[in-house]
């Protein structure tokens, strides 16, 4: 119990001190995280609104697949993303294993189907509210995609953060692709698996606060632009 | 507004068919709109009235028959020269004004031009001092009012509403007719479909009754209320169910 409370104590302490590992560790936790994000949604988003929008055959075939790709285990992601970039790999000429950019890689399979998988159940409910009145408008598939990008922007964003909060959360793929190598490629995650494992409590502890804070913030920010849209009966 | 190219008047089905789940919802229709005055669709519900007006306006493809618009085939080039407003406003989430900006920036009318025009639908349908709020907001009443200014801002030859005042006050209503009034008198050709006898008799130049998925009779207004021709209008018009 008192050896608890002190692991509590030094991990405020490490936390209010700004301690310069904890910070390096968080810093590049959120580089991986927010450019696995990024990539998912540049891939994700068009992905999600083409299925919404477009008609073709195994559309509900390709519908069941990114549900089901929403829960893949990170393990299994790690796993083939390692034998995609190892030497014997397609991509092992690259050298990205054990690197920022394999991390990235990894999360952004993770993600990008939750982002698919969200815009496209946004935007399907929004196409079908929207659909005669655009075709009595006169607009083609081409432009309704615009326009229901557009009109769905909240709930796109919140697609978005769903997947943020996937990807800083996860431990499984970025251990296996990124080897939680000091200074190099350690985060939060793996920063605390590995802590825990040696029982430096603090640190586990400190990095455990920061992730609780983050998943914190992303869900008040989901929350925020939740009620800013219905404040503004753009919902 | 647009060039004769994109007349779509008359507009004319021929021996329209539409079936689902085994049932004939329009049964061979033949109309053709044309001129001007204000055209209303009467008959009971799942008659087949809102489903017809739909597959004119190309929204709906038939079973059976076809449509044209001043003599060919639908196309989306002239969907804004008829203005639809539907039972439900569908209305984007943005501004009313933006609203009706999208109208003419999807007719391609240039940037410069759309925020004049589009103020000037506003004004015309008495929601100029709405034009900043967001659309979803406004009441039912202004949201129809919004909704056929969209439909007009476009210069559309026919205004197509399906029963636009229906769950609406009588203030609302009033609004709605007198704006329909007003287009009427500019020669735009309207479309109307009205369960209410006292829109009939406000509003129409000629009644269409539909049952059953067809037509039963087209009759100018005065002749259709002092004696429709069909037995089922009639008892329409005494206010028994008509099945």
């Amino acid at each position: 119990m008192q050896d608890f409370a002190g692991a509590f104590a030094e991990a405020f302490r490490l936390i209010a001190a700004f301690d310069a590992s904890l910070a390096e560790i968080v810093a590049l936790s959120l580089q991986v995280s927010l450019s696995a994000t990024l990539c998912a949604a540049l891939v994700g988003l068009p992905l999600g609104a083409l299925i919404a929008i477009a008609d073709f055959r195994g559309r509900s075939l390709l519908i069941l697949l990114i549900n089901a790709l929403m829960g893949l285990p990170p393990v299994v992601v790690g796993l083939v993303v390692y034998l995609m970039l190892s030497n014997a790999g397609p991509m092992g000429g690259f050298g990205l294993l054990y690197s920022p950019a394999a991390m990235i890689i990894a999360q952004t399979v993770l993600v990008t189907p939750i982002v698919a998988a969200l815009a496209r159940q946004t935007l399907e409910d929004l196409r079908d509210e929207y659909d005669e009145q655009l075709r009595a408008l006169g607009v083609g598939p081409l432009r309704a995609v615009p326009t229901l990008i557009w009109d769905g922007r909240f709930s796109l964003v919140t697609a978005c953060l769903a997947g943020f909060g996937r990807a800083a959360a996860e431990v499984g793929a970025v251990i296996i692709v990124g080897g939680n190598i000091d200074h190099v490629t350690r985060v939060m995650t793996t920063a605390i698996a590995l802590e825990t494992s040696k029982g430096d409590l603090a640190l586990a502890l400190g990095l455990g606060f920061v992730l609780l804070t983050i998943a914190f913030l992303i869900n008040a920010m989901v929350m925020g632009l939740r009620a800013t849209a219905a404040r503004s009966a753009y919902a | 507004m647009p060039e004769d190219g994109a007349a779509v008047l008359p507009l004319r089905g021929e021996d329209l068919v539409f079936e689902r789940g085994g049932r004939r919802l329009l049964d061979g229709i033949g109309i053709e709109i044309d001129g001007a005055g204000t055209l209303v669709l009467i008959g009971p519900n799942g008659a087949g009235k809102s489903l017809l007006v739909r597959v004119l306006a190309g929204l709906v493809a038939p079973t059976g028959g076809r449509v044209t618009w001043a003599g060919r085939a639908p196309d989306r080039r002239r969907a804004p020269r008829i203005g639809f407003v539907f039972q439900r406003p569908v209305l984007l989430r943005r501004s009313a004004l933006a609203n009706v900006e999208y109208a003419l920036a999807v007719a391609a009318v240039s940037r410069a031009e759309r925020a004049k025009r589009a103020q000037e639908a506003l004004e015309r349908a008495n929601l100029a001092h709405l034009a900043h709020a967001p659309a979803r907001v406004l009441s039912g009443g202004e949201q129809q009012l919004l909704s056929i200014a969209r439909a007009l801002v476009t210069g559309p030859q026919v205004l197509v509403l399906d029963e636009p005042t229906s769950n609406l006050d009588p203030a609302a209503t009033a609004a709605i007719e007198r704006l329909i009034g007003e287009v009427r008198a500019e020669g735009v050709r309207v479309v109307l479909i009205s369960h209410d006898l006292g829109q009939v008799r406000r509003l129409a130049d000629e009644v269409v009754f539909v049952h059953h998925g067809r037509i039963l009779e087209r009759t100018p207004r005065a002749a259709f209320l002092a004696q429709p021709t069909s037995a089922e209008a009639q008892a329409f018009m005494r206010g028994e169910i008509v099945l």
